[in-house]
């Protein structure tokens, strides 16, 4: 650039680039973007990751266990149409067989082993667990979408419409976010069972059962608030950027800038605090489970395999043991991928 | 006290008030909506009986009028009606009973969890990094996972039936003590994550700077500048504590078999003594909510700089 004040035009400024020139402006490597950054960071974040290899492991192998394992969850392995129940095949310890198992292994048969033995019913435990894993899973999974949806369907209206409706909107969020939680739970847990079971029967729904029902009407009853803060309060401040006055001044209409945005540009936030809503909800369960307030038997849960297994628990301590390393193993990792997932996409959330 | 301050308060009691109202509202129509009514599922009894039993309990009055005679009964009187199932006794002397041993179990968790928590969040703190930093943080971060009724369950295996230590029933003073160390350790562990990085948050800050400066010593700097200012944000615990504490009774007094006012709450829930879990819910509810009040409206005065709203 020449420094001079001249009207005259700079001949030098209009050459053809030099090779080295162009080498300026080759692109070494692809931009980066904000979703690439984010997961560099988090796959640099050595916990993180080996807690998302933890919870992905602990997944398919809850969905594909049981496709090939010859024993199924609620079939009470001494009872068998047209013979007498044979007992021997309740309270097995690991690796031992029944009865009717121990003849076939004389005559040479293979019989595949129980591997953690059998319940006091005679049923497979390690399949008892695996299935157990998949539905607190599960549960955890459909309650926190539950909550994403609602929290964000209210928090993106309080947020964007402002004034009175936001006003009612949070007043209301107030008193449910200041009611105690657990035990609102308990009493909606423990109504909604006797409610639900005539209602549902006959219906679809009804395979899922009535507890496991009531507990995502809990969830969607009382744990939207904070979602719905969050994204409230992101809304509120993403509102008065340009861009939104931009599209409005286009004639853009309210659900367009909520859907287009604004809900976008708080993806982060709200995937985050979704991955730390699960541990939350399977924290949840179990303990309703504990109480007897959780899935309908014989389906199992983590918390209610524990919970049985406090009957015979001078006997057989691994049944308690096995089912809580797997929760705390599951909520454990939830929790610690989720804080790496916080600090990768949003540092400024870090508290 | 500032007029902010003061308008804080007064709006933070107000919506206190208006959830009590709105857990004793909830309680009140969710019970009665359960179907078949209190005296279902006993031993078939004539249809005269039933009415007569109603009219005993109120249960013929129209819904709206129970509800405020309900509400009436509990604002004046604290009388949450009679048990349906212990028959002859008030259902607000069955939670004081039980509140004598739950009460014993959860002050003493909360000051056990405060008294060691503290000081090693701040060990935690000094030592940042260090292996005994670590080694707190690892455990802390294995307690704060950990459901209570799994802690219990592993520590009555433990210690009660491997090792034979302490009883396995909650129902003597030495039985408390399996109880108060399951329901203790999750504030604790919470505590002193919560200390730890409060203490680095305030050490980081410039007036401590300024305290080194001058030659404070390293012990004066903490207990008298630090430790102070970094326990503020471990007062807006005590709250959440409580109610962790209550909802953990309620399973630990179950595995321990305490007896206290959680075990009566389970019972009544699988009783169906519906007065019974109304009264404990809302008893324990306002108990919930005052004690969030409070640490709401102590945070506030200790330090006016912060804008809860």
């Amino acid at each position: 650039m020449s420094s001079k004040l001249t009207m005259h035009v700079n001949v030098d400024d209009f050459l053809p680039a030099t090779e080295e020139e162009k080498r300026y402006m080759v692109q070494m490597r692809p931009s980066s973007t904000f979703f690439k950054d984010g997961m560099k960071r988090l796959l640099h974040n050595r916990v993180a990751t080996v807690s998302l290899i933890i919870i992905i492991v602990i997944t398919l192998s809850s969905i594909f266990i049981p496709m090939f394992w010859p024993y199924s969850y609620d079939k009470m392995l001494g009872v068998n149409p047209g013979k007498p129940v044979d007992s021997s095949f309740n309270n097995l310890a690991p690796f031992t067989y029944g009865k009717t198992e121990l003849k076939h292994i004389e005559a040479g048969e293979k019989v595949f082993p129980h591997v953690f033995g059998t319940d006091s019913a005679g049923r497979d435990y390690f399949i008892r667990v695996v299935y157990g894993t998949r539905i607190s899973l599960a549960v955890g999974f459909f309650a926190s979408i539950i909550v994403l949806i609602i929290g964000m369907t209210v928090g993106s209206i309080a947020g964007y419409c402002g004034g009175k409706v936001d006003l009612i909107i949070m007043r209301i969020v107030d008193i449910i976010y200041s009611l105690p939680d657990m035990l609102m739970v308990i009493l909606l847990a423990s109504v909604l069972k006797l409610t639900l079971g005539p209602a549902l029967a006959g219906t679809a729904l009804e395979k899922i059962g009535s507890n496991i029902i009531s507990l995502f009407i809990v969830f969607g009853v009382l744990y939207w608030v904070s979602m719905s803060r969050l994204i409230r309060g992101q809304i509120l401040s993403l509102r008065e950027q340009e861009y939104v006055l931009a599209s409005q001044a286009a004639g853009a209409k309210g659900s367009w800038i909520i859907r287009k945005h604004l809900l976008p540009n708080c993806i982060s936030v709200v995937i985050i605090s979704t991955a730390l809503q699960i541990p939350n909800a399977i924290f949840t369960e179990s303990y309703l489970s504990f109480l007897g307030l959780g899935v309908n038997a014989p389906m199992p849960s983590l918390g209610s395999l524990a919970s049985d297994a406090l009957n015979g628990l001078s006997s057989y301590p691994f049944r308690l043991v096995i089912p809580a390393l797997v929760i705390s193993l599951i909520v454990l990792s939830l929790n610690l991928f989720g804080d790496g997932l916080r600090d990768a996409f949003d540092p400024k959330l870090r508290t | 006290m500032s007029s902010k301050t003061l308008k804080y308060i007064l709006k933070r009691i107000l919506l206190a008030i208006v959830t009590v109202w709105v857990v004793i509202t909830v309680t009140f129509f969710v019970m009665h909506a359960v179907p078949g009514g209190p005296f279902m599922g006993e031993k078939a009894i004539s249809a005269a009986a039933q009415a007569a039993l109603e009219a005993k309990y109120g249960l013929d009055k129209p819904l709206l009028q129970q509800y405020f005679t309900y509400l009436k009964d509990i604002v004046t009187r604290f009388d949450f009606g009679p048990s349906l199932k212990q028959r002859g006794r008030m259902v607000i002397d069955i939670i004081a009973d039980g509140m004598k041993t739950s009460a014993r179990l959860g002050v003493v968790a909360a000051c056990l969890a405060a008294v060691i928590g503290i000081p090693l969040g701040a060990v935690a703190a000094l030592r940042r990094n260090k292996l005994i930093d670590k080694i707190i943080m690892v455990v802390t971060t294995a307690f704060v996972s950990m459901p209570s009724f799994i802690m219990g369950s592993l520590l009555l295996v433990v210690f009660a039936i491997r090792l034979a230590w302490l009883p396995a029933n909650g129902s003597t003073a030495e039985g408390l003590i399996l109880p108060i160390i399951t329901l203790a350790l999750y504030p604790m562990a919470y505590i002193t994550r919560l200390t730890r990085s409060s203490m680095l948050d305030v050490l980081g800050q410039d007036y401590i700077r300024t305290a080194k400066a001058k030659g404070v010593s390293g012990v004066k700097i903490i207990f008298g500048h630090a430790l102070k200012n970094s326990l503020i944000p471990v007062i807006t615990y005590f709250g959440p504590m409580l109610a962790y504490i209550v909802t953990g009774s309620l399973v630990v007094e179950q595995i321990f078999a305490v007896p206290g006012i959680g075990r009566a709450f389970v019972s009544s829930i699988t009783n169906r003594d519906y007065p019974m879990v109304m009264g404990t819910t809302i008893v324990l509810a306002v108990l919930i909510v005052v004690m969030n009040l409070v640490s709401d409206i102590l945070y506030k005065v200790v330090d006016p700089r912060i804008n809860l709203e």
